[in-house]
Formats: C-alpha cells, sequence, structure tokens
C-alpha cells in the first residue's frame, strides 16, 4: 500500500520529466526504426496497388477473368506458350497455365481482396473486442462472468476450423468475400477482448478515474473521456499485428477452396492451383507465394514497430499467462498476446 | 587499510552525472551512512562498490578499493569474489529480489556454494544457521518455504542472512527498510545493529530517511546531486549541521515528539461516520477491511488517521469521500444521511503519477468539477460560462503555488510535487468543506513533502476546511494533526487529541508504533533501542 | 496444499463447464442455419418428396432444443438410428451418423485420430525445442551478431503461412532434389522408421512457424526476467552468467512459454488441417476440409467438438502446469 510506493520512488521524482505529447513521441521512435520504415512504404505500396488495380490493369490493357486459349499450349496440358510461361508486353508476368487469364491482373485484384478482406475483419474484430471487453471490464459480476466466459470459449476455438465449418453451412448464393470477411471478424475478437478488459480495469482502478467520480460526472462521461482514450495503444498495437495473421487466415481458406472461390481471384486459391505447375510454370506458383510473404512480413515489421513505438516497455515485456484473469483483477497492465495474434493467424 | 576507499568517484548515465567526484573511506567495524534525496546518487554509489555498472554502459571515473580489491580494475573472477563473499548487498524490495520459484534456503545455499567449497548438504546446514541467526523461528522448516510464503520482515530478514552467509567483511544496505512498516523497520534496524556489534562487519547504508541513519550509523554523508553536501560524525552532522542545504533537509523533517500547538477547530460537525464497515470478498474469502469505525469530523480541524499497511486506512478514506459503499454503518453529510459520491468532500491521492490524466491538460482535469457542476445545473456552456471556468482555473492554479499559464500544460510537464499540487487545486474546484487526503506526501522527498503539508495548511486555515490526513507516517501525521485516530486491523484502537495521543498513549499497540519511529538524536535513538527491548521481552 | 487441490479441482469444473457450453454454441449455430438442411444434404436434385422424406428421417422437424437433447444424450448414453430399413445403435459418445455415408462420425474420427495425432505431437516436440532453444541463445547473445541474425530469421518465420513454407519444402526437397519421397501415411504400428521419414516434412512446416513464435516469446520473457530485481541479487552475490541464465532465468521465463504452448494447440490443429490437406495425409484435418463441402453437418459438428474438447483439455492442462511452475498463481 502507501509504503510500496515510496519504495517504487525512482530517481528525479521532482524535477518534470522533459518530452513531447504521445503522438509525436509516437512518429519519433517509430522514425527511429529503419526496418518500420521500409515496412511502411512496402505496405503503402501494396495499398496502393490495390486500390489502382483497375487503373493498373487498364494500363496493362487485360483483365483478371478473360480466358486466352490462344495462349496455352493444349497439347501439352495447357502450358503457357512462350518463355517464362508467357511474359510479353501485353502480359507482364505472364498468364495462369490452362486458362490463359492474365497473372498480373489476377495478382493485383488478388491484393484487393486479401486487404480488403484482412482490413475489413480487423475493424469487426476490433469493434467486437472493445465493445465485450469493455463492457465485461464496466459490467457488474455477472456481465463480466458471462462476457468473460464467452471470450474464453472463443479464444479456445481454433479460428480456422471454426471459420473452415461455419463456412460449410451458409449458401453458396451468399457473396463469398463478404462472407469470409464476417466469419474471420465475428470469430477472431478474443484475444482483443481480452487485452482490452485487463486495460480497462487497470485504468479504472488509477486514481484519476476516482477523481473524475468525484468531480461529479457521469459513469458514460467517464468511460468516454477517461478510459477509452486508454485504451487506444493496446488497441492499435494488437491490431496492427491482426492484420497480417487474417490476411494469413484468408489466404489459408481459399487455398483449401472453402474460401474466395472463382472467378474472384485471391493468393490463396492461386496457389492450390499452382501446385501442379511448379515445373512447367514456375512463376504461378512463385508470385502469389512471394506476394503474400511479402505482405505478411512487411505488417508484422509494421506492427512490431508500432507496438515497440506505442509503448517500449510493453513491448519488451511481452506476456502470455495463464493466469490472465486473475492478473487483471490484481490490476495489472494489459499483458498481450501480441507476439501471436490469433494462432491460425500463422497457419 | 581501510574497508571502503572511494576517491573522486564520478559516474555517468549518458548525459547524466549521477555521481560527481565523491570521496569517502569507511574503516573496519565503522558504520556510514549515504543520506539524501531521490536524485542525489546515493544508490548509484553503491552499486558502484560492487561494480554493478560494468557493463551497463555507463562511464565511471575515479577509483573505488572495497575489502582490498581494486573495483575499478578487477576482473571478472575477482569481481565476483568480492560480490557477497567480501561486501554482500541488502536490496529494498524484498520480495522481488529473491528468487520466487526457489526456497529461500536453497538460495541462501547456493550464494553460499558460490563462495565456500563445501559440500551441498553442508552449505544448506549453512543457510539454516543463519536464517536462525537473523530470528526466522524454526528456520530449518521455514528454509524451505519460498518468498511468497514469508511476510515482508521475514524476507528482508532472510536478504540480511543471506548477506550473512560468507561472512562479509562489509555489509551494504541499499534503503533496507523503506518498504516496511514502521514496527519492523525498526525490528530490522535493531537486527542490524546488533549484528554488527557480534561480527563486527562494517556497514555503509543508504537512506533517505535521516531518522533511520541515526538509528544505526555512526557516520553520516548527505548527498545532494551526486556530490557529498556534508560529512562527519552521526551527532555533529545531524545536531549542529554546517551546510544550508543539511539544516534545510533536517528542517523538513517532521519530528515525532512536536507538540502540534494551538488548535482552529470548531464545534460544527461535517461529516460523521457511525459503525462504519467494508468487507471484500464473499464466504469463507471475506476479508473485512474496516470494522465498526465512528468518526467525527469539525470544521476547520484536521483529523489524523495512521496505521500501518493492511489497516484500512485507504478503504475507510475512500468510503469517506463515497469512491467506496460502505457494507455496514452509515455516513452523514452536515447531518443527513447521504451514499455516494458528493461535490462537498474530496480527495487528494496518493501518487501523483496516476492521479492526473496523462492525456488531458492539467487545466481540463482542474476544470472537471466546474463543468460538471455547470453541466448538472443545464447551465449551457457559452462563451462567458467557458472564460470564466478558465479564469476560476487560472485563479486555483495560482493558489497552489503554480502560475495560471500552466493551464494547458500536461501532467508528465510536472514535478511530483507540482503535480500534487494540481490535485489540491483539483479538489478545491468543487468548492469542498471537507478534502479526505490519503497519504498525500508520502511519495515526495522530505523538503518537498514540507512545503505541501504546508500548503494544505494554509488553504484550511484561509477556507475552514475539514481535512483528514491519512498516512503511515506518525510523525507526518503529528505534524498536521488536531485529533488522530489509530487504525490496526480495521479498527481504531485509540483516538483523541493529537498531543495527548503521542504524549501519553493508552493503547499498547500506539505505544509500539510510537517506539518504533526512528529518532534524529542518536542518543535517543540508542536509548529507544533499549526501550523497544523491553517492550519485545515484556 | 489444499488450495492447490482446491484449484484444480475449479479448473476441471470450468473446464466441463466450458465444453458444455461449446456443445449448445456450435449445435445451434450449425443446426440453426439459413439454408435448409434436409436439401444440403438430399442434394439439389431431390425433388420436394425425397427432402421430406429426409426430414422425417433426420426428426429436423423436431425444435432444436430436443435436437440437442438427444445429441447430449448420445453423448452420454449413446442413442439408436434408422436408417430407413434398419436400426442402428451409436454407443455411448455418439456424435450422430454421416449424412453422407451413414458411418458414425466417432468411427470416422477415430480412424483419422493416429494421423492427426502423429503430426501435431511431433511437430509440437519439434517446435519447443527449435523455439526455445532459439529463443534462449539469441537473448543470451544479446546485441551480437548472431542475435540480429536469429531475430530476423525468426521475424520471417513468423510471416510465412504453414501451406506456403510447405509448398516450397515439398517441390524443392521431393519435387527439385527428390531427397526425400512425397509423403504418404504410414501408420507408426507398421513401420515406425518409415512413419517418420514420411511425416518429416510435415512436421517441419507445421513446427517452423510456431517455433518463430515461441523463439520470439521465449527471448522476450528470458529479458524480460533477465532485467528482474532477483537476478540482480544473484549477480550481486557473484553467482556465473552461465549459473543464473541456467537457474533462474529460464525457470522463470518458461512459465509463459507453457502458457502459449497450451494457447497454441488451437492454432497447430489449424494449421495440422492446412498441412494434411496439403501433403495428402488422411487426418481429421482433410476429413473436415472434406466434411465441408459436402456440408456434411453431423461430421463438421463432430470434429469441431471433438478438437474443441482437446483444445480446452490442453488449455486446462496448461493452466495447472504454470500453476506448479508458479506457484503465487494458486496464491494470488
Amino acid at each position: 500500500m502507501s509504503e510500496t510506493l515510496v519504495a517504487s520512488r525512482t530517481p528525479g521524482t521532482d524535477t518534470p520529466v522533459p518530452g513531447a505529447s504521445g503522438a509525436s513521441r509516437f512518429w519519433r521512435r517509430l522514425r527511429a526504426r529503419p526496418s518500420a520504415l521500409v515496412a511502411a512504404a512496402v505496405v503503402a505500396l501494396l495499398v496502393l496497388v490495390a486500390l489502382a488495380a483497375p487503373l493498373l490493369t487498364a494500363v496493362e490493357g487485360q483483365d483478371p477473368t478473360t480466358y486466352h486459349p490462344s495462349l496455352i499450349d493444349s497439347a501439352r496440358g495447357g502450358v503457357p506458350l512462350g518463355s517464362f510461361g508467357g511474359i510479353g508486353a501485353d502480359h507482364w508476368l505472364g498468364v495462369e497455365p490452362q486458362t490463359g487469364r492474365d497473372l498480373f491482373a489476377r495478382l493485383v485484384y488478388g491484393a484487393r481482396v486479401s486487404l480488403g478482406v484482412a482490413l475489413a475483419a480487423t475493424a469487426l474484430q476490433v469493434v467486437l473486442g472493445v465493445a465485450i471487453g469493455v463492457g465485461a471490464a464496466l459490467g457488474n459480476r455477472w456481465v463480466d462472468q458471462l462476457l468473460s466466459r464467452a471470450t474464453d470459449i472463443i479464444v479456445a476455438m481454433p479460428l480456422m476450423v471454426m471459420s473452415l465449418a461455419l463456412l460449410a453451412i451458409v449458401p453458396e448464393s451468399f457473396p463469398r468475400t463478404v462472407l469470409v470477411t464476417f466469419v474471420i471478424g465475428l470469430i477472431g475478437w478474443g484475444n482483443i477482448a481480452k487485452i482490452v478488459r485487463a486495460q480497462t480495469l487497470t485504468l479504472k482502478g488509477l486514481d484519476y478515474v476516482s477523481a473524475a467520480r468525484l468531480s461529479g460526472w457521469g459513469r458514460w462521461r467517464i468511460a468516454r473521456r477517461e478510459l477509452l482514450p486508454g485504451l487506444a495503444a493496446p488497441v492499435i498495437t494488437y491490431a496492427a499485428l491482426l492484420v497480417p495473421s487474417n490476411i494469413s487466415v484468408e489466404a489459408a481458406l481459399s487455398f483449401l477452396g472453402v474460401g474466395v472461390k472463382p472467378p474472384t481471384p485471391s493468393w490463396g486459391q492461386m496457389l492450390t492451383a499452382a501446385d501442379v505447375w511448379y515445373q512447367a510454370a514456375p512463376q504461378y506458383l512463385l508470385l502469389p507465394a512471394g506476394a503474400l510473404f511479402l505482405t505478411v512480413l512487411a505488417l508484422t515489421v509494421l506492427g512490431d514497430g508500432v507496438r515497440t513505438a506505442l509503448d517500449p516497455r510493453a513491448a519488451s515485456r511481452l506476456r502470455v499467462g495463464t493466469g490472465r484473469r486473475r492478473e487483471a483483477k490484481a490490476g495489472e497492465t494489459a499483458h498481450s498476446e501480441s507476439d501471436k495474434p490469433h494462432k491460425e493467424g500463422n497457419a | 587499510m581501510s574497508l571502503v576507499d572511494v576517491t573522486d568517484l564520478t559516474v555517468e548515465f549518458g548525459s547524466l552525472r549521477a555521481v560527481d567526484g565523491l570521496s569517502f573511506r569507511l574503516e573496519r567495524g565503522a558504520a556510514l551512512a549515504l543520506v539524501g534525496e531521490s536524485g542525489s546518487g546515493k544508490s548509484t554509489v553503491a552499486g558502484a562498490l560492487l561494480g554493478l555498472h560494468h557493463g551497463t554502459g555507463a562511464r565511471i571515473g575515479g577509483s573505488v578499493h572495497v575489502v582490498g580489491t581494486d573495483v575499478q580494475r578487477a576482473s571478472d573472477e575477482e569481481l565476483r569474489r568480492l560480490r557477497g563473499g567480501k561486501a554482500a548487498m541488502v536490496f529494498q524490495d524484498p520480495l522481488s529480489s529473491l528468487d520466487p520459484y526457489y526456497a529461500i534456503g536453497d538460495q541462501i545455499a547456493e550464494v553460499h556454494r558460490v563462495h565456500a567449497r563445501v559440500s551441498r548438504r553442508a552449505a544448506r546446514a549453512r543457510a539454516v544457521e543463519v536464517l536462525d541467526r537473523v530470528g526466522i523461528p524454526d528456520a530449518r522448516r521455514r528454509s524451505r518455504s519460498r518468498p511468497h510464503e514469508f511476510s515482508g520482515g521475514m524476507r528482508q530478514r532472510a536478504l540480511i542472512a543471506m548477506a550473512l552467509a560468507c561472512a562479509p567483511d562489509l555489509l551494504i544496505a541499499d534503503e533496507p527498510t523503506t518498504a516496511l512498516d514502521v514496527t519492523v523497520q525498526a525490528q530490522i534496524l535493531d537486527l542490524l545493529h546488533t549484528l554488527r556489534e557480534e561480527t563486527g562487519m562494517g556497514l555503509l547504508l543508504v537512506t533517505h530517511d535521516v531518522g533511520v541513519a541515526a538509528e544505526s550509523v555512526d557516520e553520516v554523508l548527505v548527498m545532494r546531486h551526486g556530490k557529498a553536501v556534508e560529512h562527519g560524525p552521526v551527532g555533529t552532522v545531524l545536531g549542529a549541521p554546517a551546510q544550508a542545504y543539511t539544516r534545510e533537509l533536517l528542517g523538513a523533517v517532521p519530528r515525532v515528539d512536536a507538540p502540534r500547538g494551538a488548535s482552529r477547530a470548531t464545534d460544527e460537525v461535517v461529516l460523521e461516520a457511525t459503525g462504519l464497515g467494508r468487507a471484500f470478498g464473499r464466504g469463507k474469502q471475506q476479508v473485512v477491511a474496516v470494522d465498526d469505525v465512528a468518526l467525527t469530523i469539525r470544521r476547520g480541524e484536521t483529523l489524523g488517521i495512521v496505521g500501518e499497511s493492511g489497516s484500512g486506512k485507504t478503504t475507510l478514506g475512500r468510503m469517506l469521500v463515497g469512491l467506496l459503499e460502505p457494507t455496514a454503518g452509515r455516513i452523514s453529510y452536515e447531518g443527513s444521511a447521504h451514499t455516494g459520491v458528493n461535490p462537498a468532500v474530496q480527495m487528494v491521492f496518493q501518487d501523483p503519477v496516476s492521479s492526473l490524466n496523462p492525456r488531458r491538460s492539467v487545466g481540463e482535469s482542474i476544470a472537471d468539477p466546474l463543468r460538471a457542476r455547470g453541466e448538472a445545473r443545464g447551465e449551457v456552456g457559452g462563451e462567458g460560462a467557458e472564460e470564466r471556468i478558465r479564469e476560476r482555473v487560472r485563479a486555483l492554479l495560482e493558489r497552489v503555488g503554480l502560475e495560471g499559464a500552466h493551464y494547458d500544460r500536461y501532467p508528465h510537464e510536472f514535478s511530483g510535487g507540482q503535480r500534487q499540487r494540481v490535485g489540491i487545486a483539483r479538489a478545491l474546484a468543487a468548492d469542498p468543506r471537507v478534502i479526505v487526503c490519503d497519504e498525500p506526501v508520502s511519495a515526495l522527498d522530505v523538503t518537498t513533502q514540507a512545503q505541501v503539508v504546508a500548503l494544505l495548511g494554509e488553504l484550511q486555515r484561509e477556507l475552514g476546511l475539514a481535512l483528514v490526513f491519512v498516512a503511515h507516517d506518525l510523525a507526518v501525521v503529528r505534524q498536521v494533526s488536531d485529533r488522530v485516530a489509530v487504525m490496526r486491523r480495521g479498527r481504531i484502537v485509540e483516538s483523541g487529541p493529537a498531543d495527548e495521543v503521542y504524549d501519553s498513549p493508552r493503547d499498547p499497540y500506539t505505544r509500539r508504533l510510537l517506539a518504533a519511529v526512528p529518532a534524529l538524536d542518536p542518543e535517543v535513538a540508542a536509548r529507544r533501542r533499549a526501550a523497544r527491548r523491553e517492550l519485545a521481552v515484556a | 496444499m489444499n488450495g492447490f487441490g482446491g484449484f484444480v479441482l475449479r479448473r476441471a469444473v470450468g473446464t466441463v463447464i466450458t465444453l458444455l457450453a461449446i456443445s449448445v454454441i456450435i449445435y445451434v449455430v450449425f443446426y440453426a442455419t439459413p439454408g435448409n438442411v434436409a436439401q444440403i444434404t438430399c442434394g439439389p436434385r431431390c425433388s420436394p418428396e425425397q427432402v421430406r422424406q429426409v426430414t422425417e428421417q433426420l426428426r429436423l422437424d423436431d425444435p432444436l432444443y430436443l435436437r440437442y437433447w438427444h445429441f447430449l444424450v448420445g453423448i452420454l448414453v449413446g442413442r439408436d438410428y434408422s436408417t430407413g430399413t434398419s436400426l442402428e445403435h451409436c454407443a455411448a459418445p455418439c456424435l450422430g451418423l454421416s449424412y453422407q455415408s451413414d458411418q458414425q462420425v466417432l468411427d470416422i474420427i477415430l480412424t483419422k485420430l493416429p494421423v492427426s495425432l502423429s503430426l501435431v505431437l511431433g511437430a509440437m516436440v519439434l517446435w519447443l525445442v527449435l523455439g526455445v532453444g532459439t529463443g534462449v541463445l539469441s537473448a543470451w547473445r544479446r546485441g551480437r551478431i548472431s542475435e540480429r541474425v536469429l531475430t530476423a530469421v525468426t521475424l520471417a518465420g513468423t510471416a510465412t503461412p504453414v501451406f506456403v513454407i510447405g509448398l516450397v519444402l515439398m517441390i524443392v526437397v521431393c519435387g527439385e532434389f527428390q531427397l526425400l519421397p512425397f509423403p504418404q501415411y504410414v501408420p507408426f504400428t507398421d513401420d515406425p522408421e518409415q512413419w517418420a521419414w514420411n511425416l518429416l516434412l510435415p512436421w517441419f512446416s507445421l513446427a517452423l512457424i510456431e517455433a518463430a513464435a515461441f523463439a520470439r516469446l521465449t527471448r522476450a520473457s528470458m529479458l524480460e526476467t533477465l532485467a528482474e530485481d532477483h537476478i540482480r541479487t544473484f549477480r550481486a552475490y557473484g553467482v556465473g552468467e552461465r549459473a543464473i541464465i541456467r537457474r533462474h532465468a529460464l525457470r522463470g521465463a518458461l512459465a509463459p512459454v507453457i502458457a502459449l504452448n497450451a494457447n497454441n494447440v488451437g492454432s497447430a490443429v489449424g494449421g495440422a488441417v492446412l498441412t494434411e490437406t496439403l501433403f495428402g495425409l488422411p487426418g481429421i484435418g482433410q476429413e473436415l476440409v472434406h466434411a465441408v463441402k459436402v456440408v456434411d453437418l453431423p461430421v463438421v459438428v463432430g470434429m469441431v467438438l471433438v478438437i474443441g474438447f482437446f483444445v480446452v483439455l490442453a488449455n486446462a492442462v496448461a493452466d495447472v502446469l504454470y500453476a506448479v511452475a508458479d506457484r503465487r498463481v494458486v496464491l494470488a
């Protein structure tokens, strides 16, 4: 209690700590990490490519769905004609075996799907996770019990398996990309809810929240003004790591043939199809694999950088514990499984 | 040759010069205290004696000789022999300083085997022996316990036992009692004293508490900003300080034996609690934090509530302001029953770091009660209203000794003492009749502490406030309180006018508490120590 | 150890409740679907008459709670199924019959389970050894070149999806250089040596990404532990750096690793689904993908439940292990 505080007195308590506000400190720290900057540039480029996909393919003069039977050698089982899988001025990265569809177009449209699904799913996970985490932390004993149990269950269920299974029961007529987004979003909010709950409990115990209560403000005003801003850092940190993990999940589902369905292009789908063509048309395999690897890597490095920049202390204090709920009750800081957002992410 | 010989020691961390040209010697069997406020560099010196800054990027200049080892030039092997073997260190926080996963006896045995070529069994026996020596009852059995199964005082004893294991010539104690309650502190200081008498080892004590130094050492070195301010025999430095800073430091230390003087209390009761109780948890695990407490607080008076950790004083304070609902009894404000928060009853918090929202400017934090009140009355916040609020906040900032222009600054731009002033301004903004101060100065250095206490006194006189001053520090409580209530295990064991309680305590617990407070005069300290022995025997 | 026994008991009760809740949720979610189960099961070309027959046979007209009740009873004591002409008894842990093959779901799972267990357990050993080893090494060599290299490698590892690394490994190792045959599952009981050789590649594919995550966690956890006060104590008492790492840092650092491992069972199962599909191993994952594609709901529900059961069990066991490793948890 009181005594321990004296103990934790740090040198220079009575000299003001120089320093700037949170946002500018964040940028300064982020800029100090060249790897994060490179990753940010790559991510920016990817987003740009995804946004400009129709424009880019128009420049190339192709689209992702038109078949070009004239470009493949049906005698040899559908291998693209020409060198390097048919690379040329018309088809910048060659064409798909068997169908002759333009690979460049499929790749950039695939980026659209990948990033779009991942970002939308992340947004959904964050909204759900924050709502449920805050609800559990601020609700009464029963609300907390109910929401925390639900969170435990959702965390325990393997995301991959659940999304796979859920995709089985929805009618084919439902738009597939939207469905994949919803399934990932609705199942993957568990860890973020845990982090938010723990962090909210910590904040709730801080004296400045008590002081706001003594000022005469109501619950909502306190939640909005004193609690929610404090959640921004951990939520952004975790969300930044959820994006690459969601990209992997989408690609995995499409790879298994239950995610995004043809003719909509998707990297995971291309990989499945490319499996048997690796000798005849290696770029058909290497392009989506490389794109996937690069995207996930860049987003992971960026997420890492964001985490370090937002909270250098927490970054070195990564904790994954099973005593989570107890610790949260004891008012500890949100420890994150941030080193590994929901696991399948990496699957 | 001296036990410790430090010449012109300089330690720099980056651009920060923590220790600046410090020299001192410590003879065999002697005891020296390094005394200073936070940031004075005293702990850095302690670390430098064992070469603990090696490899941390710190730049170290000057020479350090400890028990015949040239610490600056020593090889890793020589350093390892010095550490623990010839000079052993006792750290501040006994819980985190021990490995949570191993039995205490095993940890002591491990350290012993680093320095002595003995069998595992012999080392274990030595561990039990030293644990017994430092007063751990049933040492053989308790040596198998892990740190979390020990109380705070026992853990500190165990750390001291670890230090004793290899019979060092020098004991370095870095704030050894800061994390402990006052009665436990007295026991640990007494233990150090006896051990020194018996083994003849030298003691280097690092402390922020002048009283602790007076209790334990022969010589004092007062430090400030990494430099020595004054160095000499304890009686001289504390009794007749030559330097202005030493005098300032001593002047700021609250005295437990100084009478309070005239009270400005009135008969008008503002806050009253009857049969107040609070339990946490349910069923078997229920803990009663506060039990059947009755209090009255009158306009213009200060009620001190003093107790050790776990006495329930903080819970009581939070119930008085309505942050915690009592599970028994009731609180009435100006004669009528009241639950929940009440703008007229405000609080000043302990921790200057967590009591202000780091993301909002201090002006906004102070303005909170004003805005909330405006909103509650349904006032539409027009231009004029906003300007009035800012004007009032600026006035409040100036009243607590800050500047009106500080309105738009953020908490991290302020020192601990300044933040505590902001906290006081925020409490005042609600125009309270009562302010409950929960350990308002315990996180502050002693000179800052004195300033904040003085500010609270001024405000009380000026505004006729009733103050409830909750603290563990008996001397501070006496300094500020008209009446005092002593808490133990959730109950008030004794209450009455401050001078009465302090000068002629009736309850045995109060007597023990008072006997444990370190005295500033070494002679008084020796007398007290003798008295404590008698109390312990009795 | 009264408190400890109580802790284990509480944890066990919690696990049972969680499993029940999971079964309800899964059952409701899967059977209260917008699509017409009978139509899906029967196939798109079925006549309304045939669909009605299926509905009757599967008792799809019963209210949902009743069907769940029968399902639960089936799991606990077994139940009988009519397959049109004959009556089939499905014994105690009965997960129902496949819509497609009328086989008992449990039988399907039991025949596939050894493959999946071989894959996941083998990979787990691999990722623990690789991951923890790398993590400890890079914490120890902090600030040196070797640490930077290890950090970069593990970062790249976490960014490589299982199916990408698996595909590349298969093409390079089995295709280009023909160092190993394309994996084909051989039961351990038939030929342990062939079993291991054939699983080598799948193990590596599944383990690599987990190993990277473990390496990162172990490193962070080690560094954190090394910065703790009690490590400083042992340094100040002349205990050597090696002994400090071995005796004091590793012990504290491994507690979160145990916890992560439990959490990762779920993710490993997800990875196993991909690995099995990729390498054509006849495990639960491959079967699940198949069942999803043909919308064989009892099989999907049964498998999800069994997987959930294993994951929840693993979490519970890890909680207890964690408490053993860190007794403070129980007392806190």
